[in-house]
């Protein structure tokens, strides 16, 4: 890098630099503002956990004295708390959680992070293949409907996209998990077969985990697909309407040269860069997949602690969640200035 | 078509004349139109009480209906009773026809008192049988209750919801739009960075968490309204942007400025020239927000903290085919997924088709 110093390179690199700095500290009053709306949905309902929690200590360790009661009572509002101000109780709950420390599940008995660890990594490899998913059969599908405009092909796969719109995820699960179980004898419903359940990675533990959750992908990409589709084919036809592609194709360039090399790869940038529009739905819908299909991700996981009221599970997974999709965007608006430096001096 | 002619035509006629050619858009605004009335007249439409449970007719098939007698003659269309039993070998419900007695399906048949939009009361409904005979045209459920009636009645919920709450929303979006894009400025820095943050939650586990606070104990009717206000809460975003950039970009028109001028107050230059500005987008951009209206009542009551009974709904009726064994020995009970696809498909070519023609100038 040294020999670029002082030269034009150095000035985009620092503005690239400034632009990342500039990005990350306008995310914390978004971070902070996202926690708070966290902690507050968590705590909406009226019952009060810790006489909850401990009747349930209760009822699993039989005899309990009114003393030892007392004692874990004080012992959880003071772990949490609970007899400060409202917003100082927010506070501690935040700052523990950037430190790791989010708390105990009282439905699992065992600390939140735990619980997560195992957790998260799944949710966040289903939403990647997921998004692998869209952007392999969507951006083909859509260059393929822009290029053969208001053909037959072009109607069929615009219908076709709009009913994947409309199918909701959880009804596509359940036809396409009947499909599975019962026309291709394929294994549905949980990760790994119980043989690999345990094991160490390895291909065939990759493999047994791709037939689990093949359906699971092909469900939360489905209505991606759609979108992708749509916007491709809207782009690519604004592409090839510009005066330049109409200026190469006089200057005798063959067509293949002037759509591939010059009209896709423009139309498909905002789609790359558009990530961070794709992420809500991917997890949103991941989520609700992953119930349906009893996967063992932090969907699942969530949908039993918002019931149960196991309010530091289901608020770090919240967190969690909403903390991937800020990172999503993060990464999503770098890209895009890398690819539109215009956007760099906003 | 020549200049003159095209300015002799409101704005309306042009949409209209754009919209029709829109051949998707059409037919998804009569399937549209066709599955409100539906929700309307259901209970006149409805042969049963959707609460009535049958131990005897526990996830019964739809009866067939016969248009001939067993002689191969032609007589008015009659349904047999089923008799419920086991299948010795995998102990599975079976069900078989009462070959001893014909019903015949009769019109405008008397049966249980409803109302029409609490204004008609009546007890004719459109189809019917006889006494002695429990007919269900689409099959019954794990608790035996009739699905054709249920699928009818819980229409009115799945597709209520979404138009309360997309009016909800309307409101909600307009006000904070206009507000946002006439002040302009901090305030208008301050809203837009609010939406944003909105905007950057994870929808579905927002709506859960929402709908998991709401106590199980309340009244079916309260939940309902609190299920519409939790989806707008977060709908509601969009369609403030659309409002505050067109408010933003007609602001400094001149007519806007005549009328300042001129000597008209805030809300009246806001109602009367702004507004309405707005108006074909914002009914454009509202349709598009139906189908997710839809699909999340949907996805909150099949997982059982949306609507609770004695009220029912799409989504919910789809719960019973959480069960696989249940789903794959019992196909009717998918019904009202395909109902669901229905609507949701209507709404976003009705909604693509709006959006193409909304503005007839371009």
């Amino acid at each position: 890098m040294g020999e670029r110093l002082g030269g034009k390179d150095w000035d985009e690199e620092l503005q690239m630099i400034t632009f990342i700095v500039r990005r990350l500290l306008g995310m914390i009053p978004t971070f902070l503002v996202v926690s708070f709306i966290v902690f507050f949905i968590i705590q909406l309902p009226p019952s009060n956990w810790i006489e909850r929690h401990i009747e349930n200590l209760a009822l699993e360790q039989g005899t309990f004295t009114s003393e030892r009661h007392l004692q874990l009572a004080h012992e959880l509002t003071e772990r949490y708390n609970l007899d400060r101000p409202y917003l100082l109780q927010y506070g501690s709950w935040i700052l523990n959680f950037l430190r790791g420390d989010m708390g105990e599940s009282f439905e699992y008995g065992q600390e939140v992070s735990v619980l997560l660890a195992k957790r998260i990594p799944y949710s966040i490899m289903i939403s990647l293949l997921s998004l692998f998913f869209v952007y392999s059969i969507g951006i083909p599908i859509g260059i393929y409907c822009a290029l053969n405009q208001n053909k037959i092909s072009d109607t069929i796969a615009t219908i076709a996209g709009f009913i994947g719109l409309s199918i909701p995820n959880f009804f596509l699960a359940l036809i396409l998990m009947v499909f599975g179980l019962y026309v291709l004898d394929l294994p549905v419903g949980g990760l790994f077969s119980p043989e690999y359940e345990d094991a160490p990675w390895s291909f065939g533990k990759f493999i047994d985990f791709l037939q689990h959750v093949w359906v699971a992908v092909v469900v939360i990409g489905t209505a991606g697909t759609a979108g992708i589709i749509r916007v491709v084919r809207g782009n690519l036809l604004d592409v090839l309407g510009e005066p330049y592609i109409t200026a190469l194709r006089a200057k005798g360039l063959p067509e293949k040269m002037v759509t591939i090399k010059h009209a896709v790869r423009i139309s498909i940038n905002p789609v790359i860069t558009g990530l961070g529009m794709w992420l809500p739905s991917l997890i949103s819908g991941e989520t609700i997949v992953s119930i349906v299909m009893n996967i063992p991700t932090a969907g699942p996981l969530l949908f039993g602690a918002l019931q149960s009221e196991d309010i530091y599970l289901s608020g770090s997974i919240l967190m969690v969640l909403c903390l991937f999709l800020l990172i999503g965007n993060l990464l999503a608006d770098i890209a895009l200035a890398w690819f539109d430096p215009r956007i760099r001096y906003d | 078509m020549t200049e003159n002619q095209e300015q002799g035509r409101t704005i309306g006629q042009l949409i209209w004349r754009r919209f029709r050619k829109n051949k998707l858009g059409v037919v998804g605004g009569l399937v549209v139109a066709l599955l409100f009335f539906i929700t309307v007249i259901a209970p006149f439409l409805a042969t049963m009480d959707i609460v009535e449970q049958s131990a005897r007719h526990i996830l019964a098939p739809p009866q067939k209906i016969y248009f001939q007698s067993e002689e191969g003659e032609w007589r008015r269309p009659y349904v047999y009773n089923l008799i419920k039993h086991r299948d010795p070998d995998t102990l599975r419900l079976m069900y078989t026809e009462d070959r001893s007695q014909q019903f015949p399906i009769r019109f405008f048949v008397k049966g249980l008192e409803y109302r029409i939009l609490w204004l008609i009361s009546g007890r004719t409904h459109l189809l019917g049988v006889d006494e002695g005979c429990r007919w269900n045209l689409l099959g019954t459920d794990p608790l035996g209750r009739d699905l054709y009636s249920r699928i009818l009645m819980g229409s009115q919920v799945s597709l209520s919801v979404p138009l309360v709450g997309v009016s909800l929303s309307i409101l909600i979006g307009t006000v904070i739009g206009v507000i946002s894009g006439y002040l302009g400025g901090r305030v208008d820095h301050y809203i837009q960075r609010t939406i944003e943050i909105m905007m950057s939650f994870p929808t579905l586990p927002l709506w859960l968490a929402l709908a998991a606070a709401i106590p199980i104990t309340l009244p079916s009717a309260y939940r309902y309204l609190l299920i519409v206000v939790i989806l707008s809460l977060i709908d509601w975003g969009g369609l403030a942007r659309v409002v505050r950039g067109k408010v933003l970009q007609y602001r400094g028109e001149d007519y806007v400025l005549a009328a300042r001028m001129s000597g008209c107050g805030l809300f009246r230059i806001i109602f009367k020239h702004l507004v309405p500005g707005t108006l074909s987008h914002l009914i454009v951009c509202a349709t598009l927000s139906v189908p997710g209206m839809i699909l999340a009542e949907s996805a909150l009551s099949f997982l059982g903290i949306g609507i609770t009974p004695p009220l029912t709904s799409w989504g919910m009726l789809l719960k019973d085919a959480h069960k696989l064994e249940v789903l794959v020995y019992h196909h009717w009970i998918m019904i009202p997924g395909f109902l669901i696809i229905v609507a949701v498909l209507s709404f976003n070519f009705l909604g693509d088709g709006l959006r193409d023609a909304a503005d007839p100038y371009s």
